[in-house]
């Protein structure tokens, strides 16, 4: 869509564009550009010496079993988190959207917690489940459940994933809502009619209509897995124990601000960076065609 | 109502109480915590009550922070924040919406290429470019300092695509008008658009002013000096490794005073929000 009107001036636009081009220039492209340079470079312990290695530190990367799990760990973290977040809110949403009395009262009460950043939502999550004075860690010991996140990496990752789908439950609470919302009340009616029942109509009707949103989400959630998550493991369990949360934004972190292995550490900022690029490609093609029935 | 099943409404309510008992649930516990003395939070199992040092907790925290971890004052941490939080929701807004403008009420060489080298910055999360991003920071000696806390995030491709969708539904007539009475470009942009966006651009504060105040890999590497904390960083920097050393009551005070702007924000303004968030992500 373009505009009919239109103004004239030879530097005007250019004057309105230029902070905006300057701060993506120098802050984004520059750096983007450094990072996918150093990855081809080898630098030796003490940084004084580079070398141009071409994609050895790529193959390195792919011979690293400690990559692949990495590799392994953000998938399943990041499908947990998306499939209990997207769940969970649709449950809500779809009880929020029947009741009438306290509609508004449930939604602020539901919606908060998308205000709480990543890194306390893990600081309070990992305050409940502390392993040794924890309430919740209380709880389980005695039901006989041995808890201790700290030492046992399922745990651990359970942890993250409560922390982080926590947080990202009133995400997609809203967008649920305001797709059911959406949905033509005379549809439903109809299909009551004819004589479908509540559950019936939601799984034949409500919920393939919702596809596009449902879609959305998906994509925004395993966004949201792999890189805004970085707070809630940083504050929880820092990878560990024995790198059984080390998703990979965390490892690319780790290894260039840690363990100062500059070349690993950008060749895995590049991988990162294909895959940002591959989802919002599928985010923009898809969502745009309206996934349906 | 399309059917009257007063069970299932019941369940309804049931399922929304539940669920709004369990997402609340951390949040009471940070409360009760922050209320009581060290001593009362680690004798297991804590109480379930508030107790009764809520002042004291909450004004240690502000006025002096924790002995073990940060020991700068929270108020000089949630001051950070907020400088943080309001330079990039405002930076976001002005540098888009003129880069909005002249995008869509212009036509001049190369619209396109540089609204694709916007466009292309949603690809490129911080999280991605990290010290790269931080050299160049370095480089320019912005650590330390609120210009590199803000000035590198404040670039955004959302904002600049809210203002350019909301611009291409202003009427042409307006514009027309505008030129015929004589207004050039700027004039229009003051008198005509800004007014128009106002709505578009709280719901663009309240989405930014979150993101802002909850940033925290970017403070993490920005900032090695206490009193440049934000508060999201004092909080990480507050917990000690082993649970009976951290200062829990504290760290949990630090924790309600480090939510309540966000949460606040985001209640007060519900309407805004809601808004802002499912237009941003269209």
């Amino acid at each position: 869509m373009e505009k009919r009107v239109v103004f004239r001036s030879a530097w005007l636009p250019y004057a309105l564009l230029a902070p905006q081009i300057a701060v993506t220039v120098v802050f984004f492209f520059w750096p983007a550009g450094q990072a996918i340079w150093y990855s081809f470079q080898l630098q030796d312990a003490f940084g004084l010496k580079t070398q141009f290695v071409g994609l050895d530190n790529f193959k390195a990367l792919f011979a690293d079993s400690h990559y692949l799990d990495s590799f392994r760990i953000t998938a399943v973290f990041s499908f947990l988190v998306a499939f209990c977040g997207i769940a969970i809110a649709l449950l809500l949403a779809a009880m929020a959207d029947r009741v009438v009395r306290g509609a508004l009262a449930y939604r602020t009460l539901l919606i908060w917690p998308y205000a709480v950043a990543p890194a306390i939502a893990g600081v309070l999550w990992a305050f409940l489940f502390a392993p040794s004075i924890g309430i919740v860690t209380y709880l389980l010991k005695r039901n006989g459940v041995d808890w201790n996140w700290v030492l046992q990496g399922d745990q651990a990752m359970l942890l993250v994933v409560i922390a982080a789908t926590w947080k990202q439950v009133s995400y997609n609470f809203l967008f649920f809502l305001a797709g059911l919302q959406s949905i033509p009340r005379s549809l439903i009616e109809a299909a009551a009619i004819d004589g479908a029942g509540p559950g019936r109509r939601f799984w034949t009707i409500v919920f393939p209509l919702l596809s596009p949103t449902t879609f959305f989400l998906m994509v925004v959630n395993i966004v949201y897995a792999f890189f805004d998550t970085f707070g809630v493991i940083d504050a929880t369990t820092q990878g560990g124990p024995a790198g059984a949360t080390q998703i990979l934004v965390y490892k690319a972190y780790y290894d260039g601000v840690k363990a100062a292995d500059l070349g690993g550490s950008s060749a895995q900022s590049a991988i990162l960076m294909l895959i940002v690029i591959a989802l919002t490609v599928v985010q923009f093609r898809f969502v745009e065609r309206k996934v349906q029935y | 109502m399309i059917e009257n099943r007063p069970w299932l409404t019941v369940f309804s309510h049931a399922v929304l109480i539940l669920g709004i008992a369990v997402i609340a649930f951390p949040l009471y516990v940070t409360f009760v915590a922050s209320t009581l003395t060290l001593e009362e939070i680690i004798s297991v199992p804590m109480p379930l009550v508030p107790g009764t040092h809520l002042w004291e907790n909450y004004s240690r925290v502000l006025t002096a922070g924790t002995e073990a971890g940060a020991g700068a004052p929270v108020a000089r941490m949630m001051f950070n924040s907020l400088v943080m939080a309001l330079c990039i929701a405002f930076g976001k807004i002005a540098i888009s919406i003129i880069a909005s403008f002249a995008i869509v009420y212009f036509r001049f060489p190369l619209r396109n290429f540089f609204f694709w080298m916007i466009f292309v910055t949603l690809m490129l999360p911080v999280e991605v470019r990290i010290i790269p991003t931080f050299k160049v920071v370095s480089d320019l000696r912005m650590i330390d300092s609120y210009v590199g806390l803000t000035l590198p995030l404040i670039a955004s491709a959302t904002a600049t695509f809210l203002f350019r969708q909301f611009f291409l539904t202003v009427p042409d007539e307006l514009a027309e008008a505008a030129r015929i009475d004589g207004a050039g470009p700027l004039r229009f942009f003051m008198d005509v658009l800004l007014p128009l966006s106002k709505t578009s651009m709280a719901a663009l504060f309240v989405i930014q002013f979150i993101y802002g105040w909850n940033q925290y890999l970017w403070p993490l590497l920005i900032t090695t000096q206490e009193s440049m904390y934000t508060a999201v960083i004092g909080i990480k920097r507050m917990i000690t490794s082993g649970d009976a050393l951290t200062e829990w009551h504290l760290v949990m005070a630090t924790a309600m005073l480090a939510m309540l702007p966000p949460v606040a924000v985001v209640v007060l303004m519900q309407r805004w929000f809601v808004r802002g968030l499912v237009e941003t992500e269209k």
